[in-house]
């Protein structure tokens, strides 16, 4: 069966300029980059060659450019050092519909004694500015709030956020794992301290990941061990990943503007038809302020697993907030701090878009979907009542 | 992705029984839409007072679509005495299994048959005097109370998964917890021999190491066995329960009940200086 790959925001394909740029590192050049001899030696050239790929990709210089594991590790070690280089300070103000590398995170600390804001957001999921500012204390250590969110894909104005905590000294984190290589970043013009990528959203392989930390910025190893990275970072660098994730950043800075005006038409193309073809539906998330390859659309009174289960009988891959999807018994938190009302929440369906989606899938998805939708609401105690209470109205 | 057997997908791709019976004799509404699942259940009988037609429709996930065809399909044919004796565990066997997680949707749907049959014979609600424990999920003290003795839980995770009780803000763990402490007490033999101070210690010592220490060393915590003085537990406290305001909750209503039920019901928790 054809797969149409809509949960990019998940994972995405490796680009296959990327698998190319790799290979020779797994068996001719497999050198370690430390060594004293050439063999190694010419790893690390290419290595720094990387650093300056994704230097270039956010405007930073390549000594500002730490390779980790994966976005969760660049989050935590980015927490874990604002707070040991400000011991004295024990507020973290972060936001509400963070993704788990931060939220669990802050949720262990408030366990440790930390004290943790996290800011609310409106229905469109956007930030309160002034709410932010007033939480910001001379006891707050680093301010984490996300660039843009991985479920609704809407964007924090978050060089706002960084100036606001900058004027009173706070360390400021984003974690810009969704917008990395989907919208311009320039960590330059900007007060951000330090930011977290991820090599899987971008084309690169998974399990390595980048924290940027503006020079000048205290830092606190997470992992400590050997000289790599500066000392930032220990560990022998996982060089073939490290030189896709290079190669993916090149790509992304070239083809960025091109890609999104192609991605977000089709993303907007599907947004349509669905809304116009599915009553009771909507979008969840700020229609602008948002990336554009991410669709978060609402089918009421039916349950997102099942939508999820019957596209996949089609091949369509997406992803839903509902609470079955998760395990957890309660639908998506970012929804739910959105205020989605249940009977949407539970119903919601992300569609996440690439440079490798065509015309032809999404015209697949507009038409199957909505029988799926039919099909589940035929089967809803709920619709029935719904439907009934229209007519008699 | 949920590992659904072959069953559950069938049951959920090809649901029987959807839509809803024509002047029915029983019907059923159980669920919510806050909670993410609701089932309507009706029934028809026939002139042997059989179930000549059962219906039901869903909103829920593929395992509560599927549990949902999967009662229609067993309980037709049956006396409403034959029905009521339909368990979720028979639902679950049914399919084949439904993941641990999901284990709620086959409890769903044995609710639905209750009520339903409760309702043709007019009799009253049966949850009168029943207490909400969880708020977030509206269930109440009587359904977990069933679902543990009826599925032998005896943890809340467990009780979560059956009833999805405790899923939400998990405020009510504590009272979750000692439920099942109540009601397995019950299960227990009243009478129990009399036992030595070397067979109590080597009892409270293996039910230490087995049932309390993994929850409080959870938390940091840690707890040490100092004596046994006829039914005097004598212990001191370790790690972070030593400087925990909380230890001594936690040592009368966790470590005591957990000795009084493994142990003896007549000892008593004190806790010494170290």
């Amino acid at each position: 069966m054809k797969i149409v790959y809509l949960d990019n925001n998940a994972t995405t394909q490796v680009a296959p300029e990327v698998l190319e740029a790799m290979l020779p590192y797994f068996h001719d050049l497999y050198g370690n980059p430390s060594s004293m001899h050439s063999f190694g030696g010419q790893v690390a050239q290419k290595l720094r060659e990387a650093r300056e790929q994704v230097a270039t990709l956010i405007g930073a210089s390549p000594d500002e450019i730490i390779f980790t594991s994966c976005g969760t590790e660049s989050d935590n070690a980015a927490i874990r050092s604002a707070l040991a280089t400000h011991p004295e300070r024990r507020h973290i103000v972060t936001s509400r519909v963070e993704h788990p590398a931060i939220k669990s995170l802050c949720a262990n600390l408030a366990g440790q004694g930390y004290r943790v804001t996290e800011l609310p957001v409106d229905k469109n999921g956007l930030l309160d500015m002034e709410q932010l500012e007033s939480s910001l204390t001379p006891d707050t250590a680093v301010v984490s709030l996300m660039w843009a969110n991985n479920e609704t894909g809407v964007i924090f104005p978050v060089e706002k956020a960084a100036a606001l905590a900058h004027e009173r000294g706070i360390p400021f984190h984003t974690d810009a794992v969704q917008s990395t290589g989907k919208i311009p970043i320039n960590v330059k013009k900007s007060a951000i301290d330090m930011l977290s990528i991820s090599g899987h959203k971008l084309h690169a392989p998974k399990g390595i990941g980048v924290l940027y930390v503006r020079k000048g910025t205290k830092f606190s190893p997470f992992l400590i061990g050997g000289h790599q990275e500066k000392g930032r970072r220990g560990g022998t660098e996982n060089t073939p990943s490290i030189i896709g994730l290079g190669k993916a950043c090149e790509l992304a800075a070239r083809r960025m503007e091109a890609e999104n005006t192609a991605v977000k038409r089709l993303r907007d193309k599907l947004e349509t038809a669905l809304l116009d073809g599915i009553p009771q539906s909507r979008v969840n998330g700020d229609l602008f302020q948002r990336l554009p390859n991410t669709t978060n659309i609402s089918f009421e009174f039916v349950e997102g697993e099942a939508i999820l289960l019957l596209m996949n009988e089609y091949g369509i891959c997406a992803s839903s907030g509902s609470a079955c999807t998760s395990g957890s018994l309660q639908p998506s938190h970012v929804l739910r701090a959105m205020g989605v009302p249940f009977t949407m929440a539970h119903g919601s369906i992300r569609f996440s878009l690439s440079t490798y989606n065509n015309e032809e899938e999404i015209d697949f998805v507009i038409e199957k979907l909505p029988p799926i939708i039919e099909r589940l609401r035929g089967m809803s105690p709920y619709w029935t009542s719904v439907a009934q209470a229209c007519v008699s109205a | 992705m949920w590992e659904y057997t072959e069953k559950v997908m069938e049951h959920f791709l090809n649901p029987r029984n959807v839509g809803e019976v024509e002047n029915p004799d029983g019907v059923a509404e159980v669920g919510s839409i806050a909670c993410g699942d609701a089932l309507k259940l009706s029934f028809k009988l026939d002139e042997n007072k059989r179930i000549k037609e059962a219906k039901f429709k869903t909103f829920g996930c593929a395992s509560a679509i599927a549990s949902s065809s999967a009662l229609t399909e067993l309980i037709k044919g049956m006396t409403l005495e034959e029905a009521m004796k339909v368990s979720n565990q028979d639902i679950a066997a049914y399919l084949g299994g439904l993941p641990q997680e999901k284990m709620h949707c086959s409890v769903m749907g044995k609710e639905a048959l209750e009520r339903a049959i409760e309702n043709y014979q007019g009799a009253p609600a049966k949850e009168t005097g029943a207490q909400i424990v969880c708020e977030c999920f509206g269930v109440t003290d009587r359904e977990i109370e069933r679902a543990i003795r009826e599925n032998n839980l005896t943890t809340v995770e467990e009780v979560t998964n059956y009833t999805k009780a405790g899923g939400g803000c998990g405020n009510c763990h504590d009272a979750i917890r000692q439920i099942i402490e109540r009601v397995r007490a019950e299960a227990k033999p009243a009478v129990r021999p009399k036992l030595t101070t070397i067979q109590k210690i080597r009892m409270i010592e293996e039910a230490l190491e087995r049932e309390i220490r993994p929850s409080l060393k959870h938390d940091g915590g840690d707890i040490e066995l100092i004596d046994v003085v006829g039914n005097r537990v004598l212990v001191a406290t370790r790690g972070a329960c030593a400087v925990c305001k909380a230890s001594d909750i936690t040592l009368k209503h966790f470590v005591e009940a957990k000795l009084r039920d493994l142990v003896s019901p007549d000892l008593i928790i004190e806790e010494v200086a170290p």
